[in-house]
């Protein structure tokens, strides 16, 4: 038995201060259990919280049964990405085509849901049996008088990065269809941060304070009339930028519109972001705003923050993510709460992305690419983390093992980003790996039975004298 | 291009059902030594780990023939031949529980020939038992894929065997505390007992000091190895389809009598169970399990008036569905709606049959899904729903109780601790509908009654 297999030893790394020369961009080796899902998977996520349209997913029922109301992104108005619509294809449709039940599916539904645009996500089935998805939508397009676009999403077609290609093309369709007239000179797209728990509406409030408008936001609390008019915008800010880079690249090709990447999670991150959209747009108005609204919300948490710090000094982190971007934030946030990452992974990280991985992490750190439970489990033990941070399908690794866990995917229901994000985050964090039940895990009584010997009063095991978070956050002080 | 679909075609909208290989799933995670592979995309296996990890909060790996673009077009062989290899480095199991998805299926892979082809090109090893189930997505449900892969999980391993006294018992799809339950009622009539499958430990386990591969709990491949000498076999399903029925099977193959009966939810089907293996064990019903029934009845007594005649909207799985009717019926509740996202087709004429005297009152959707089930719910004006976690939107609507049970429960803890069959089970899902009647009582009381 090997906790490693063959086939996937290229895509585990040691850093240990040379290049990172990890093998990664491939598809899910067999057997592996991978964490990934499919291509369906990344087009559904991403389209997910454009709130006023219909998402049909073409083919049998299950893929639409799984992405049921599944995420945590929120609309403040429409709640029809809350639902979940499935063509229910049977076995006859499979031999005869489904094209039948599509044009009476999509009919129904936009009949009874009157939505602003249709997306129909095709399944792994469709690019077999050969339907033709494109020619239904132009025709139900043109008959119900929206937009009904099709998502190439077959689920074998590539891996997850290749589905949010694919919805990149769909939304793109909707973009330059609307008109721009009105937007401000200083105006943004906020691209690649999905309103998890409410993210978006947050970091919109600090644009609008900057002085920024905010036109289009793709796609967290997504509208399709907003998209349309999204090549209004002066600037494209791109978070997550596996999941909606190839928008902003066609959106730069076609309308010039430049693109700049940023992070919301952790001070240091944020700061960058709102500072580097500022200094685009050169204005002394928008500069002071920007420096003002910054200083003003650092200063409100770092107290906050410095308590965590106090608490989590000393802990050690295994990061596992979907794109590799978050996780740099991931790195950094730990790092200013004490907090050592010593596993960091991601299922769909680029080259360059695990270059940059090895940059910020310590020697020593295991890096990893489209890992599984088996492995995951073994690098948590090797280097004794305290603390996981993954999504609902990493959770059981860390609390079988007694680690604490940190949900950073989607599904979660609090906002990681921003300032308040932030504290957020180390409270979770804290919240989970301080708490006294790990003490009568067995795996991890241990380290307290340790603590007692050193007097050590606190529930975390390495307690160490604490410094404050002054010099950190670049730009903020 | 003529684009009229049948006239009762109905896209499906929230869906009351998943899809057919989760249940094969479930049904491999309770064998022991059982790595579950699915042949197909890798989400298909992604979203059912994802699915019931959110569900039993326990570690579920499923591996996968993780099918690419290439796979599709040359076929599957390669990539199943790589999986499978990595399955047995990776988890040393003692079988390997395949089901296809809908991609395999209509490009045509045949699992039985790959199987074959890798026994034979593998021979020098001793190689796990390779359990082959189809379950395309778009052939029926979870439900059916459950009852498929138990089938060929017996019919993979049962073989002539010495007749013996223990008993076959397949109860369906139930929670780790139901099995559990079910080993401690064969245990006190002291009647050994194949349940299959008993997913009761891989489902609901303890923290570990290392991390385990987790599929090393469930029925033992000996104990299934024997089925077919069992004196007989218990189905805890009305609905299963003759050729879906482990029971059947071992009938066909090793003339071991079935005894398929509804799920016992109530008192009188639980009754049932009770005698058949009483008379099974030629043990009688031990006083405990008598007690228990009588503190039941007791519960029944204080609680009566709360319930008597308040409407009830039931879903979920064919056989959970009927079995829970029959509860309520007994209690005095009237099941308004009994719906289900089966297509076995069988609720209406099996809730004609059990309960007659109320079925004009009861209105059943079969192959439905949430909106139908909201959209007609609301004219029914119930109390109460009872049913999985996918009723919340319509609890919320209508603003009455909702009692979780079944499969899925991704909004609350615990539901690996939820019983349902059995005196026991009657006992607890009666203490939580009748607090929940007593809860709005006092709730909506201005008094704020501290004495109910």
């Amino acid at each position: 038995m090997e906790t490693i297999l063959k086939g996937r030893r290229q895509q585990v790394v040691k850093k240990d201060g040379k290049d990172i020369n990890i093998a990664c961009e491939k598809q899910s080796l067999a057997g592996s259990v991978s964490q990934r899902a499919c291509v369906f998977c990344g087009s559904r996520v991403v389209l997910y919280p454009i709130a006023d349209a219909l998402h049909l997913v073409h083919g049998p029922a299950g893929c639409a049964a799984y992405t049921w109301d599944i995420r945590g992104a929120l609309s403040n108005g429409p709640q029809l990405h809350r639902m979940s619509f499935s063509t229910d294809l049977r076995e006859k449709d499979v031999i005869f085509g489904g094209e039948k039940k599509l044009y009476a599916a999509l009919n129904e539904l936009i009949d009874r849901y009157q939505p602003k645009a249709a997306f129909v996500y095709s399944t792994c089935i469709i690019g077999v049996i050969g339907d033709d998805v494109d020619a239904i939508c132009k025709r139900v397009s043109k008959e119900k008088k929206i937009p009904v676009l099709p998502v190439h999403s077959e689920g074998f077609k590539g891996t997850k990065k290749d589905g949010y290609k694919a919805a990149c093309e769909a939304m793109w369709k909707l973009v330059g269809t609307g008109n721009t007239s009105g937007i401000s000179k200083f105006s943004i797209n906020i691209m690649g941060d999905f309103n998890i728990a409410g993210e978006t509406w947050m970091i919109k409030e600090y644009y609008e304070k900057m002085g920024v408008e905010v036109v289009a936001s793709i796609t967290g609390d997504g509208r399709v009339d907003d998209l349309r008019r999204s090549h209004g915008a002066a600037l494209n800010v791109v978070q997550c930028s596996g999941s909606i880079i190839h928008l902003a690249r066609r959106m730069k090709e076609k309308y010039g519109i430049p693109f700049i990447h940023v992070s919301y999670f952790g001070i240091e991150d944020m700061s960058k972001a709102l500072y580097e959209v500022a200094d685009y747009f050169k204005d002394e108005t928008v500069s002071n705003n920007t420096r003002e609204l910054i200083q003003s919300e650092v200063n409100a948490i770092l107290p906050k923050l410095n308590w965590y710090r106090q608490k989590l000094n000393g802990k050690k982190a295994c990061v596992y993510t979907g794109g590799a971007f978050k996780a740099f934030s991931l790195i950094r946030s730990l790092r200013m709460l004490g907090v050592q990452t010593v596993v960091v992974g991601s299922q769909t990280g680029s080259p360059e992305d695990y270059q940059m991985l090895g940059e910020i992490t310590d020697e020593g750190t295991i890096i990893v690419d489209d890992t599984n439970p088996m492995e995951l489990a073994k690098f948590v033990q090797e280097k004794d983390a305290d603390l996981l941070i993954g999504g609902v399908k990493e959770r059981p690794i860390a609390y079988k093992l007694g680690l604490g866990f940190c949900d950073h995917n989607h599904e979660r229901k609090i906002p990681l980003a921003g300032y308040e994000g932030m504290v957020n985050f180390a409270k979770e964090v804290y919240t989970s790996t301080c708490s006294p039940v790990w003490k009568l895990v067995p795996r991890r009584k241990h380290l307290y039975e340790q603590q007692v010997e050193t007097n050590c009063s606190g529930s975390c095991h390495e307690c160490e004298s604490t410094c404050d978070i002054k010099t950190q956050c670049s730009g903020a002080a | 291009m003529e684009q009229q679909a049948s006239e009762n075609y109905r896209p499906t909208k929230n869906p009351c059902r998943l899809c057919t290989p989760f249940g094969a799933c479930v049904a491999f995670n309770g064998v022991a030594g059982c790595a579950p592979y699915i042949h197909g995309s890798q989400g298909c296996a992604t979203y059912i780990r994802r699915y019931l990890i959110g569900h039993f909060r326990e570690p579920v790996d499923i591996a996968c023939s993780s099918f690419g673009e290439s796979t599709t077009i040359f076929g599957g062989k390669e990539n199943f031949d790589t999986g499978i290899s990595n399955v047995i480095d990776g988890y040393a199991p003692k079988m390997v529980g395949i089901c296809s998805t809908c991609l395999s299926e209509t490009i045509g892979d045949d699992v039985s020939q790959f199987i074959y082809e890798y026994n034979k090109n593998n021979n020098t090893a001793p190689l796990p038992y390779l359990v082959n189930v189809s379950t395309p997505s778009y052939c029926g449900t979870h439900s059916d894929g459950f009852h498929k892969a138990n089938r060929a999980i017996v019919k993979t391993l049962a073989i002539e065997t010495m007749k013996h006294r223990g008993i076959n018992i397949f109860p369906g799809m139930l929670s780790p505390a139901d099995l559990r339950y079910l080993k401690e009622i064969m245990n006190d009539f002291c009647l050994p007992a194949m349940l299959l499958s008993d997913y009761s430990d891989s489902f609901d386990g303890q923290t570990w000091d290392k991390y385990e591969k987790n599929i090393e709990f469930g029925t033992e491949i000996k104990d299934i190895e024997k089925a077919g000498g069992a004196k007989a076999s218990i189905e805890f399903s009305t609905t299963v389809d003759d050729e879906s029925s482990a029971a059947g099977y071992l009938t066909e193959t090793f003339d071991v009598p079935a005894h398929t009966m509804p799920m016992p939810l109530s008192v009188t089907s639980t009754d049932k169970f009770f005698e058949l293996v009483s008379s099974l064990s030629e043990n009688p019903i031990p006083q405990k399990h008598l007690s228990e029934r009588g503190r039941l009845i007791d519960a029944y007594v204080d609680g009566h008036k709360y319930v008597f005649e308040k409407r009830a909207v039931i879903y979920g799985d064919e056989d959970m569905v009927i079995g829970l009717a029959c509860f309520l019926a007994e209690i005095g509740i009237i099941p308004a709606l009994c719906a289900t996202g089966g297509q076995g087709g069988k609720l209406q004429e099996s809730l004609e049959k059990l309960l007659p005297e109320m079925i004009s009152q009861i209105t059943v959707q079969e192959d439905t899904d949430f909106i139908d089930i909201n959209d007609c719910a609301r004219s029914l004006e119930p109390d109460i729903i009872i049913g999985n976690s996918n009723g919340y939107k319509l609890k919320r609507q209508l603003d009455i109780p909702l009692v979780r049970i079944g499969l899925p429960i991704h909004d609350r803890i615990g539901a690996s601790r939820i019983l349902h069959v059995g005196y026991r089970g009657a006992q607890q899902l009666y203490d939580r509908i009748v607090n929940a009647f007593i809860e709005i009582q006092q709730e909506d009381s201005p008094v704020g009654y501290t004495h109910i």
